[in-house]
């Protein structure tokens, strides 16, 4: 008699899990390897450019990110800030966007990154496995993906997620 | 009748046209019609991961349409359909396969279905051995016909 009500709950326990994890979020295979190579020229404007050996050497920061991307938007403040701070350097990667556009993003909002690379056509974003954006790398000073953000960064990410990381992979390359 | 034949003929047409629908740009297909038919093949089983329950074929989504030409770039470049995918999977993960593979964290998704037929089979099994045949337990005969619901 109670079997079919234990399945029954079972079941449910299945699905309330289910409920809770946001299928929006997919798990990257790139975590723990090495950066793809590709080698950016600067958005309209700027100097410098992107590649992956400017990942190499220090831990970084790497946001992909589009003047047409309204997340991109609502994120922006707190890279804003984090560059005030100098606390790590974040690089950005401009997703297939017209580079006036992006020029005119930068300009007006401000330009919080260190260095940024122009992908108009999205291919290197593929080859980092970008498939929205925005979304945001935690790059160790050799080069490895440690984490990626998927969807805007909010302060409490910034200050919970993204910096102890910074913090733990810098100690980690100086022990 | 005459409007009914319509109705139907419209219904008709309207199938017959959502099919014509691609989201395959013709400038994206490949002249080599061996090619353009493994890259079909192909991106019918691989996940758009913008409109996730849709394949990069059937997706009108800009990722989407980029994957379909590094699909056909791979395969003009002499990539085998295995080689292919493999390179897709390296940046997106086993997620983007419509048809996940068979691995050590996978057992469970193809090994439940089993696993839940016999369970269903043997709970089956179990109550109908328990069951009496003919009679109830209070003694009174269950009625010959069963009322379908």
């Amino acid at each position: 008699m109670a079997l079919p009500a234990l399945g029954f709950a079972g079941l449910a326990g299945v699905f309330a899990l289910g409920l809770r994890s946001d299928p929006k979020l997919i798990p990257s295979p790139l975590i723990g390897l090495k950066v793809p190579k590709f080698d950016l020229p600067p958005v309209k404007g700027k100097t410098l450019g992107l590649s992956s050996t400017n990942l190499l050497g220090e831990v970084s920061l790497v946001n992909v990110f589009a003047s047409w991307c309204v997340a991109c938007r609502a994120e922006h403040p707190i890279f804003m800030r984090l560059s005030q701070d100098k606390s790590v350097p974040l690089h950005g990667i401009n997703y297939k966007d017209a580079p006036d556009d992006a020029a005119k993003w930068l300009d007006t909002m401000g330009d919080p990154y260190t260095r940024t690379g122009a992908d108009l056509d999205g291919r290197v974003a593929i080859d980092w496995g970008v498939y929205g954006v925005p979304e945001t790398f935690v790059v160790g000073a050799d080069g490895t993906i440690a984490y990626k953000h998927i969807g805007a960064v909010t302060g409490e990410v910034m200050s919970n997620t993204l910096l102890p990381l910074v913090e733990r992979l810098r100690k980690g390359a100086a022990a | 009748m005459n409007f009914i034949k319509l109705c139907v003929a419209g219904v008709v047409a309207i199938l017959v046209l959502a099919n014509v629908a691609f989201a395959v740009l013709p400038d994206e297909m490949l002249k080599d019609p061996n090619l353009e038919a493994r890259a079909r093949v192909i991106s019918q089983d691989l996940r758009c991961l913008v409109c996730q329950n849709q394949s990069i074929d059937d997706s009108n989504a800009p990722l989407a349409k980029d994957l379909r030409i590094i699909v056909r770039e791979r395969l003009t470049a002499g990539d085998t359909n295995e080689q292919v995918f493999a390179y897709v999977v390296a940046r997106y993960g086993n997620y983007v396969l419509l048809k996940p593979p068979l691995q050590t964290d996978t057992l469970v998704l193809w090994l439940m279905p089993f696993a839940l037929l016999i369970v269903a089979l043997g709970t089956v099994a179990f109550y109908l051995r328990k069951r009496p045949q003919f009679e109830s337990e209070d003694g009174i005969e269950p009625d010959a016909e069963i009322p379908r619901r």
